[in-house]
């Protein structure tokens, strides 16, 4: 290496790096400050803890949603990644019409946030939907699945079920990286179908478990678009998520600071589940020969 | 025997959840050339009355811009992201990939952990600093990030790659007098060809039905792209045009599709290169 090259690849990284500090670090940093102030985009005031100790204190409407996000996550995330890793098994069990089978059950998660699909999922699931049309021809009475409190929430859990495409795709890689000779071997040895999952597959794909639980977590617990443009948070508050409140106010209150304050919440929480995701991690991901 | 009851059953299952799975979006699909009436009347896939009125009443659209207008927008806003997309994080990746520099290990796993920060805490102050340098109402918001490859995704799949590619290659070039970033363009980025669609296919998709950013940053309805253009047809007449939200829908959703379905191998190598974890 030459000694011009040492400075050469800061220049490479150099879009990154800048975009980094600007557009990440400086917002990251400014927002704690927010959070300590009173501020409308006009004015600001310094206030202390006051907009923490209001959150916890005061404010209903957080500590409900809050809650509610946190109900919708830990049933989602822990649904989605079961039927990704049961929808992958099959995909990687089958040969015959893979590419087909692979496209359908990947589709709805490329789709992503469109508004599209909250159109679709709007009427599937409508008072005169086609869910109730299809029960109806059964012989069946829909429940009214978007207007019902107590039902509304479960039903757009179903939404992150629907796409749960990225983390099929990582299962299914993983799966065909478990070594054919070492489920062979257990097979020859009488070991069930059950204990071969348990014992050596699982433990095989266990890296991509904790991947996808950590960004899967990262991902819906932030959840937006859908509750926003299917429910409008609704009815009765139901699904207003703690990303629709944190949004309303700032942009809708322009209550900047208030805003930073629940943002940084979250952000707290976030970080918590993660770090206590990787301190246990060590006692049941393997990583194989690697581990250094 | 046994062997074969057991695939029978499986291929029942699987197909079952596909069905349950791609029924709604085939569904939507056809509903598309359905009259309202019979959008809520009946469950099959073919329309009884065949008619296009969905997609010309959609057309027009019930807000002052026509839906061409959207379709063109979402096109002025992704095309250039992509593109800057793309050359940013080829840079960034062979910055990270094939140079010594002081730091790079730090900055490196700065990077990755950037994609595990949510974007909650940092879009109020983002929103604020685009409103000061008079970026909102545009898509300028939008190439910058793309500029500075701000989404670390894209600059991870691709070192991911650029690992693979043996060093030798690089020598040999150096050898024949190739500079550095002649080696970049005359021997890597040939053989990066797959992974550069990787990017390019998800940052169109991703940007094409991003609905948060864009409803951040632009508010004024004659710069709307498709999901917001979309959006005000579904706040507008949220009872009774169903037939033209849903023809609309199907224009949004065709150009992903397309891509996807056509080019589905590149979002697969795209998603599994950057999920595990060297």
């Amino acid at each position: 290496m030459h000694k011009k090259d040492k400075y050469l690849g800061y220049l490479y990284i150099a879009p990154w790096l800048i975009g980094f500090l600007v557009l990440t670090l400086y917002p990251f940093v400014v927002s704690l400050f927010y959070s300590f102030t009173e501020y409308d985009m006009f004015t600001i005031r310094f206030t202390g803890f006051k907009n923490y100790v209001d959150i916890f204190t005061k404010d209903k409407t957080a500590l409900d949603s809050l809650g509610r996000t946190l109900l919708y996550t830990a049933v989602s995330v822990p649904l989605k990644l079961l039927v990704a890793l049961l929808v992958a098994m099959m995909l990687n069990s089958i040969q015959r019409g893979r590419v087909l089978y692979y496209t359908v059950f990947y589709l709805p998660s490329i789709l992503g946030s469109s508004v599209a699909l909250a159109v679709l999922w709007k009427y599937v699931f409508k008072k005169d939907g086609l869910l109730n049309l299809l029960l109806g021809a059964m012989g069946i009475d829909g429940a009214n699945w978007l207007g019902d409190p107590k039902l509304v929430l479960y039903v757009m859990m179903l939404l992150p079920l629907w796409q749960m495409g990225a983390p099929m795709v990582l299962f299914l890689a993983a799966l065909k990286n478990v070594p054919g000779d070492l489920l062979e071997a257990a097979r020859i040895d009488g070991a069930r179908p059950f204990q071969i999952f348990r014992k050596i597959t699982l433990p095989m794909i266990s890296p991509v478990i904790f991947f996808n639980c950590i960004m899967q977590t990262i991902e819906i617990i932030q959840i937006f678009t859908p509750a926003y443009l299917i429910t409008k948070g609704g009815p009765v508050k139901q699904t207003y998520l703690y990303s629709l409140y944190l949004y309303d106010t700032a942009f809708r209150d322009m209550k900047i600071g208030y805003a930073s304050a629940l943002s940084w919440i979250l952000f707290v929480i976030i970080i918590s589940f993660t770090l206590a995701f990787f301190g246990l991690s060590g006692k049941w991901v393997y990583y194989g020969d690697e581990r250094q | 025997m046994r062997q074969k009851i057991k695939k029978t059953g499986l291929y029942g299952i699987i197909s079952i959840s596909a069905v349950v799975v791609g029924y709604p979006l085939l569904w939507l699909f056809f509903a598309a050339f359905k009259e309202n009436a019979e959008i809520f009347t009946s469950v099959g896939l073919l329309p009884e009355h065949f008619t296009f009125d969905g997609f010309v009443n959609g057309w027009k659209s019930t807000a002052a811009v026509p839906f061409s207008t959207f379709l063109l927008n979402s096109c002025k806003m992704v095309a250039p992201t992509v593109l800057l997309t793309a050359i940013s994080s080829c840079l960034v990746a062979y910055g990270f990939s094939r140079f010594e520099f002081r730091g790079r290990k730090v900055l490196m796993t700065l990077m990755l952990s950037t994609m595990m920060l949510p974007n909650t805490v940092i879009m109020i102050p983002r929103y604020i600093l685009f409103q000061k340098f008079h970026w909102l109402n545009s898509y300028i918001p939008f190439y910058a990030m793309a500029v500075m490859a701000v989404n670390p995704f894209f600059a991870y799949l691709l070192i991911q790659f650029f690992r693979g590619i043996p060093k030798d290659l690089d020598e040999a070039a150096y050898i024949d007098g190739a500079g550095k970033w002649q080696i970049l363009t005359r021997v890597i980025l040939p053989l990066t060809k797959a992974p550069i669609v990787s990017v390019v296919l998800f940052q169109s998709v991703w940007t094409w039905n991003d609905f948060f950013n864009p409803l951040l940053y632009i508010d004024r309805v004659k710069n709307y792209p498709v999901s917001l253009g979309l959006r005000l047809a579904i706040d507008a007449d949220s009872v009774v045009n169903w037939n033209s939200i849903i023809a609309m829908s199907c224009v949004s959703l065709l150009p992903v599709m397309t891509l996807f379905i056509c080019l589905q191998k590149y979002f697969v190598q795209g998603i599994a290169s950057t999920g595990i974890k060297s």
